[in-house]
């Protein structure tokens, strides 16, 4: 018997893996050159939290599911353009500052104030999504921190995947140390699951959810609470770019055995 | 004056810390030395008296939780674990391996405590206050930190400091009782491929790294994937290296594509997959960022075969690069590597 789910992804905006970055001083403390003018993207583990959640309120009748995002509203606004098109949702998002030098814990604490203020969230059915980390700050602590503050102590990190069962309790797989799965069982929501990469595909665009979810995901960019994130007495002695940059021999006319045999022996050195 | 707590946990044997702890141990030696500071070390799991055989001689005070509830990682019962032994040291700064089992509740144990927390901590420096080294935007850049409120809860990453070797002797370990939460997880166990097919080895000295160039048109204008796959895991086998892999070829699987059916999204290195410690790193068939700099971060000596002379991405970030056809050069390589067992 299917079981109606409220599901909340957390996502962030990040810079698209594919730029270079190149850090800067901004007013408010670190940040990376041209930050606002660089091509975003979701943040990429929390696209598989998206997947995979649009995916679970398919298969669940009578379930929801709300995008939380926290960034400058032009740059939501750009990327919601993609990430619209690809499944179902309801916006709401956060207008204030992006990138990684922010301090998770105000980041957190906007993020939870954001879920709780959703109408009619029923904290029985509740599921909080995310990725395990952002490609940003890569910290991996905001959800556990959304989680500690909206008092749900079920929680997953590095999530592959999630079975519900009939009864209403769930499989959940986590990465562990040595390219294995932790499986647990939890008997019910409310729990707090940040996810890897998952088991789904990217979906392809679908214009008419692109429309429809355009309808409401433009008002509630109009309507997006601006914040400012506190420091939490974070402070950065140096942030730079790792100077590191090795002397390439490139080998052109070498044999497949004498590379081979070069190969091998640089393997069995010690060092 | 600061009060450093390390928290350390057992290994999945339950008998042992992890590696990790013991690093983490060391760290906590150094910051305590540097510091003037007093050192506490905590242990969560299993047998306490056991688990802290070797930890006498650090000199630190030991402290633990032990009990059936507290040998599985599970957030609920770990939580409220390393809270209990946090405030029973009344630790100013806190310092925990960046493991699977701690990285999943130390964020909310910070939270309760008032405390703020940072995470894949590299190194340690500073004078008088600490600075805590990590990098942002995966690996791209990197940075020195510094808070002043305490408890600051530290995360730090595998392979950052030696592991601590004492020798072994009897350890008085103070017991902390803890009330076990309200728990609704119930941890069944491990799922893991079969030992033989299992292909990521975090303590392998070799990460080999393949890319989507195995699966593509070969100059026969034909794919070879079974041939690929066959001459991977031969060079797996002959050299006990882990493997990893580029999003490319991964994602080929879950795009219903033919591809090495050996390979998982755990295998995955880069921006959305790992990011591995290893002495020595050689990728095959691979052309792009995310394996090259994003992935190859923490690996020490990197080589790479590519048909491409001109990648870009090799260039700076290897310290050889073969232009060859990998199929030719790993055929090779495991012919050799069988003469020398």
């Amino acid at each position: 018997m299917p079981h109606a789910l409220q599901i909340v992804v957390c996502a962030g905006i990040v810079p698209d893996p594919l730029q270079t970055l190149e850090p800067a001083t901004t007013p408010a403390g670190p940040g990376i050159k041209n930050e606002m003018v660089l091509p975003a993207v979701l943040d990429p583990w929390a696209a598989s939290a998206l997947y995979e959640a649009a995916e679970l309120v398919k298969k669940n009748p009578g379930s929801k599911l709300w995008l939380v995002s926290l960034g400058p509203k032009a740059k939501l606004q750009q990327v919601m353009m993609t990430v619209a098109q690809k499944v179902a949702f309801e916006l709401v998002p956060v207008d204030g500052p992006i990138g990684g030098f922010t301090d998770a814990h105000a980041t957190a604490a906007v993020l939870a104030e954001a879920i709780a203020a959703i109408p009619a969230l029923d904290k029985t059915r509740l599921l909080i999504f995310g990725g395990w980390e952002s490609a940003t700050r890569g910290a991996g602590v905001t959800l556990q921190l959304i989680g500690e503050r909206l008092g749900i102590t079920e929680q997953f990190q590095g999530v592959d995947q999630i079975d519900l069962r009939e009864d209403g309790s769930f499989e959940v797989l986590e990465r562990v140390e040595g390219g294995k799965h932790q499986v647990s069982v939890c008997t019910a929501a409310p729990a707090v699951l940040g996810w890897a990469t998952g088991n789904l595909a990217e979906p392809r665009n679908n214009p008419q959810i692109g429309m429809a979810n355009m309808r409401t995901v433009m008002p509630a960019l109009m309507r997006a609470k601006q914040v400012k994130l506190d420091a939490n007495t974070l402070s950065y002695v140096s942030v730079s770019l790792p100077k590191q940059q090795r002397e390439t021999r490139v080998e052109k006319e070498m044999t497949p055995e004498a590379i081979a045999a070069e190969i091998v022996e640089w393997i069995g050195k010690d060092n | 004056m600061e009060k450093i707590l390390v928290l350390a946990h057992a290994d999945d044997s339950g008998a042992s810390l992890t590696r990790h702890s013991l690093e983490t141990v060391t760290a906590g030696q150094q910051l305590a030395a540097k510091l003037g500071a007093e050192l506490a070390i905590g242990i969560v799991g299993g047998e306490a008296a056991t688990l802290a055989k070797t930890l006498p001689s650090t000199g630190a005070k030991l402290l633990a939780i032990s009990g059936e509830a507290f040998k599985q990682a599970r957030y609920a019962t770990d939580a409220a674990a390393c809270e209990a032994l946090s405030r029973a040291a009344a630790a100013t700064i806190v310092l925990a391996p960046h493991s699977a089992r701690f990285a999943r509740v130390m964020a909310g144990v910070a939270h309760r405590l008032g405390g703020l927390i940072d995470t894949h901590i590299g190194t340690i420096g500073g004078d008088a206050a600490p600075q805590a080294s990590r990098w942002f935007y995966r690996q791209r850049i990197e940075a020195i930190l510094a808070r002043s409120a305490r408890p600051w809860f530290l995360l730090v990453d595998a392979g950052s400091y030696a592991a601590f070797a004492g020798e072994a002797g009897g350890a008085a370990v103070e017991a902390i009782t803890v009330e076990t939460p309200a728990v609704r997880t119930t941890v069944s166990g491990f799922r893991a491929p079969k030992q033989d097919e299992q292909t990521i080895r975090p303590d392998a000295k070799l990460l080999f790294v393949a890319g989507a160039g195995w699966t593509k048109k070969q100059p026969d204008g034909q794919t070879h994937v079974e041939e690929a796959g066959k001459l991977i895991l031969g060079f797996l086998h002959g050299s006990g290296a882990s493997l990893g892999s580029s999003k490319s070829l991964v994602d080929q699987g879950s795009e219903g594509n033919s591809v090495l059916p050996f390979l998982t999204h755990l295998n995955q290195v880069g921006q959305t997959g790992a990011t591995p410690r290893h002495p020595k790193g050689l990728a095959t068939c691979c052309h792009g960022e995310e394996p090259h700099v994003v992935g190859w971060r923490f690996i020490g000596q990197r080589r790479a075969i590519s048909l491409d002379p001109n990648c870009g991405w090799t260039r700076g970030k290897a310290d050889v690069v073969y232009i060859a056809d990998a199929f030719q050069v790993v055929a090779k390589l495991n012919e050799l590597l069988a003469a020398k067992k």
